[in-house]
This record gives structure tokens, C-alpha cells and sequence, in this order.
């Protein structure tokens, strides 16, 4: 393929690591020496990580966290133009700033439908496996050109407001991925298995609401400890959904699937597990709470699983 | 198999749980219960360490998501672009910060439930245009807020954004929790139609829409009566 996900991942690390550059000669930063070396490793794994034997990126992933848990990666000092210089620019750039923004997701749709299966010659435009993070990454380059010569400003420079804004997302930035590393480790060691066998033992089964409701705390439960209904579905279907739901109450497995996994999301809106969702965004904000996101987000969650369970007890 | 020596990886589990009970470090408490649950299940150290590689190293694409965007929303906001809409908003005078986060809430919603699921985003669009258009029109509305009300208002669109998008991409057909489940049930023996899933994912989008609008609408009664009291002072219990 022309555009594969590989030069995304070159170009992240080529990110994180003018980053960590940024950081080491940065006077004013409270912690450069250990930013630096935070950023600059991740920017390593993520361009020859691949290529490296597992245990040493294994090890090296114990090191970030060292790095993070032990305070090394501090907030460095943003530099912002003048408050009088950036007003007279949106004064004089006015709604045409939003342009450049909305160009990625606009860009991005457009990739992923149109330009999905185009050829040229016998190769493939977008890496097949993922065309809409190539989208993405070719409409983020081209947003950045768009911005550049909209605001008469360089490359460069844009490199340099995002490292302000990756210092300040920090460590949070890779807790998905860490995330997805303990749910494929929890899959190898047969944590999903324990859990089935527990349930499938300790269950009343005549009840259809008790076993409606057991489904959908369960699938919430899961989702809020592995962070997503990867591991929640699969668990709960294969546990109470298809043997029980369906098996012994003959509920329409359509319901039962796609109900069960709102349930599902109803955990992951109150999880801290869900770092993309809930804590990047607090972190994003400049929230001092990083749980804000979940405290605004937990009433909604508990009310929409109670309704989806009644839904689901009727519907099924 | 013998399920007593099955149950030890739970620990693992517990680890985690517990951990984050604690509020400690997230990223220990997930190496914590990494390597707990290895142990648990009898793996050797540098066993356990391949895997956490092999694990980090196959979810590689999802900073991506994050990263990729960040470069033109530091150079647009270096140039004015939270002022511009700040301003732009402060002229609007009947907009609401409840009123425009439900409006937030449909539009990402039906366009998710369209399979547009990138028209928003925390990086793209929470950080640099929601958030602070729902703070300047609540300043717009009621003179000044305090940094409690302002960080309230930025946690709910952050939330709006994650309500949206969860409870309305499932009504896509060809979106990627759509087909994890038609492969799962396939797996266990049970056929189902993808279009199936997605209209009955329907009646549970419009409750959340239901749900999460009312607690929007009441925002705004809630931050009226928070600016009655002098900054510091903890809103009446019951309230958003």
C-alpha cells in the first residue's frame, strides 16, 4: 500500500521525539532531563518498537512508568503570544480559523468512503487494514499545511505548540495502549474462564429478570475493570447471554447482543480503565480532578443502565 | 483442568481494582496487575515482559488518534482560535451552555449513528470548540463564573462528547462494535443480522439522548443558582 499506517507511526515517533528535543533544551522546565528521556523513548517504540525483541520493549515500558509514577514528567511553561497579539489575529482571521479544523474529520470521511479500495497501479492508496487511521494521518498533514499558510506560519512552529499540548496530556497519553497490553495479558492467563465457570455455578436461572439484570451488571462490571466491551462481551455472551438468554429463554439474540453491549458502555463511562475517554480528556481540559469526566458522566451512565435493562427485559 | 489453580490470575484483577481504588499512578497500577496476573498464572519474568511488549506494542495505533491532530490545534490556538470563538459566542446572546451541549449532544449522536464518527473528538473538538464555546455563553449569560462552574461545564462536554458517540454509533451498520459482536455470537454458534443489531440499538440511542438532554437542561438552572453564592461555596446537594 502507498499510505500505510508504518509512516503514521514514523511520524508519531518523529513527533515525540522533536518533542523530547524541545523539552531537553528548555531551561524553564522543571523536569527536562526525565521528560525528555519519557518522550524520546516512546517516540523510539513507536518507530522501530516493532523491531525490537518483546522482553526489551517490555522493560522499557517498566521504565516509562517508573519515569511517570515517580513525578519525572512535570508540565513545562507555555509559551503563548500576547493576549493583544492573538486577539488582533482572530479579529483578523475570524471564522476561517475553524477551517483547518474541520478539514480533518471532513477529510478523514472522505478517505475512509471514497478513497477506500482505490488502486494505483496494483497497490493499494490506504494500508487495507486500517484505512481510516491512514485517512486520518494524511488529512492531519494536510490540515497542517492548510493551517501553516493560513496563519503565515511555519511547520515548525506547530511542532512546537504540540509539544505544549502533549507535555500537558503527559502520561495519560499512553494509558490505552497499557490498557490493551493487561486486557491481552489478562485473555493469556484464562482470567475470562475463571469468571464464566463462576457465574454459570452461582446463578438462579428461573428468574428471567434476575438473569437480565446479572447480564447487564455483569457486562458493566467487566467493561468498567478491562476499560471497554472487548473483553466484557465476549464474556458475558458466552457466559449468560447465548446459554441462558437465549438458550433456556429464547430471547432474540439481536436484542440480547446489541443491549448488552450499551450495557457494556454504561461501564466504560464510569471507568477510569477507559483512559481515552475519561481521563485524556480531563487531562486535555486541565481539569484538576482527573476523574471529572467520570463524576459528569456517572449519573447519566447508572440511569441509561437501568432503562437499557428494562429494555431489554421487554424487548427481549 | 483444575479450576482452584484457574482462579489465582483473578488476583490479577483484584490488583487492579484495589489499585485504582487507591487512586494510585494508573500506569503502576496497570503494570502492577500486569505482572501480578503473569505470576499468577505461572509465567516466568521474562515471559511476563515478552507480553507486555508484544501487548504495547499491537495497540500502537490508538495515541495515534490522539497525536496526530495535535500540531494543527497548538498552531490554530496559538493564533487566535480560542478568542475568536469566545467572542463570536459572547455576541450570540441566546445560547446556553445547556442548550449548546445538547445541541452538541444530537448532532454528534445522529452523525455517530451516520457512521461519521470522527466529526467529533476530545482533541478535535471538545478541547478547542465545545468546551470553551459552553464557557463563554455561560459567561455571556450571567456576567462572570466561577472556576468551579468552569470546570463543571468543561467535564459535562467532555461528557456529552463520550454520550454522543457511544450511544449512537452503535445504530451505524458497518461500525467496528457492530461487527465485533456479529463475530462473537458467530463464534458461539448463533447467527446475527448486522442491521438487526443496529435498529435495535435504536430505543436504548433515544433514552440516553432523553437522559443525558434533561441533566444538560438542568445545567443551566444549576449554574444560575451557583452564581448567587460568593466563589467557594458547595451547590445544594441534588443539583448537576
Amino acid at each position: 500500500m502507498i499510505i500505510s499506517t508504518v509512516y503514521l507511526y514514523w511520524l508519531a515517533g518523529a513527533l515525540l521525539l522533536f518533542t523530547a528535543l524541545l523539552v531537553a533544551s528548555d531551561k524553564d522546565h522543571p523536569r527536562r532531563g526525565w521528560s525528555a528521556l519519557f518522550w524520546a523513548d516512546l517516540g523510539l517504540l513507536f518507530m522501530v518498537g516493532d523491531k525490537m525483541p518483546a522482553a526489551v520493549v517490555g522493560y522499557q515500558v517498566l521504565g516509562l512508568t517508573a519515569i511517570a509514577t515517580l513525578g519525572g514528567l512535570k508540565k513545562g511553561p507555555t509559551r503563548r503570544l500576547d493576549a493583544a497579539v492573538r486577539m488582533a489575529s482572530a479579529l483578523r482571521l475570524r471564522a476561517k480559523l475553524l477551517l483547518p479544523l474541520l478539514t480533518i474529520p471532513v477529510l478523514t470521511m472522505v478517505g475512509s468512503v471514497v478513497f477506500k479500495n482505490t488502486r494505483i497501479g496494483s497497490l493499494y492508496l490506504l494500508d487495507p487494514k486500517s484505512q481510516t487511521v491512514a485517512a486520518l494521518g494524511v488529512a492531519c498533514v494536510l490540515a497542517l499545511l492548510y493551517a501553516c499558510w493560513l496563519t503565515c506560519d511555519t511547520p515548525v512552529q506547530a511542532m512546537r505548540q504540540s509539544r505544549e499540548l502533549t507535555d500537558a496530556i503527559g502520561w495519560t497519553l499512553v494509558l490505552p495502549q497499557m490498557l490493551g497490553m493487561l486486557g491481552t495479558i489478562f485473555v493469556h492467563a484464562g482470567v475470562g474462564d475463571s469468571v464464566a465457570y463462576l457465574a454459570k455455578t452461582y446463578l438462579t436461572i428461573e428468574l428471567r429478570w434476575v438473569v437480565v439484570a446479572v447480564y447487564c451488571a455483569g457486562m458493566m462490571l467487566f467493561a468498567m475493570i478491562t476499560g471497554g466491551g472487548g473483553a466484557s462481551f465476549p464474556l458475558m455472551a458466552s457466559g449468560i447471554g447465548v446459554p441462558i438468554l437465549i438458550g433456556v429463554f429464547h430471547g432474540n439474540p439481536a436484542v440480547i447482543a446489541a443491549l448488552g453491549m450499551f450495557a457494556a458502555y454504561c461501564g466504560t463511562l464510569v471507568t477510569p480503565m477507559a483512559a481515552h475517554f475519561n481521563l485524556i480528556p480531563a487531562a486535555l481540559l486541565e481539569l484538576p480532578d482527573k476523574y471529572a469526566v467520570i463524576r459528569a458522566q456517572a449519573p447519566t451512565a447508572l440511569a441509561i443502565l437501568v432503562v437499557n435493562a428494562v429494555l431489554l427485559y421487554c424487548l427481549m | 483442568m483444575n479450576h482452584v489453580a484457574n482462579f489465582w490470575p483473578l488476583m490479577g484483577v483484584a490488583c487492579v481494582v484495589i489499585g485504582f481504588l487507591l487512586r494510585l499512578n494508573p500506569m503502576l497500577v496497570v503494570m502492577i496487575g500486569a505482572i501480578g496476573t503473569g505470576l499468577a498464572a505461572h509465567m516466568s519474568i521474562n515471559e511476563i515482559f515478552a507480553k507486555i511488549g508484544e501487548g504495547f506494542i499491537s495497540y500502537r495505533n490508538l495515541p495515534l488518534l490522539t497525536l496526530l491532530p495535535l500540531a494543527v490545534i497548538g498552531l490554530l490556538e496559538r493564533h487566535g482560535l480560542r478568542e475568536f470563538v469566545q467572542s463570536a459566542i459572547a455576541k450570540v446572546r441566546a445560547a446556553s451552555a445547556g442548550r449548546l451541549l445538547i445541541a452538541y449532544l444530537f448532532v454528534r449522536q445522529v452523525s455517530a449513528g451516520l457512521g461519521l464518527v470522527s466529526l467529533g473528538g476530545h482533541v478535535q473538538m471538545v478541547r478547542p470548540l465545545v468546551a470553551p464555546m459552553a464557557e463563554a455563553s455561560a459567561q455571556a449569560r450571567l456576567g462572570t463564573i466561577g472556576e468551579r462552574a468552569r470546570q463543571r461545564i468543561r467535564a459535562l462536554a467532555a461528557a456529552t462528547d463520550n454520550v454522543g458517540l457511544f450511544f449512537g454509533e452503535d445504530v451505524f451498520v458497518a461500525v467496528g462494535a457492530i461487527l465485533f459482536m456479529q463475530n462473537t455470537m458467530r463464534a458461539l454458534g448463533i447467527e446475527v443480522d448486522s442491521l438487526q443489531m443496529a435498529l435495535w440499538g435504536i430505543p436504548t440511542a433515544l433514552c440516553a439522548f432523553a437522559i443525558h438532554a434533561f441533566r444538560l437542561y438542568r445545567l443551566d438552572a444549576a449554574l444560575a443558582t451557583d452564581d448567587a453564592l460568593p466563589q467557594g461555596q458547595s451547590t445544594p446537594a441534588g443539583a448537576v
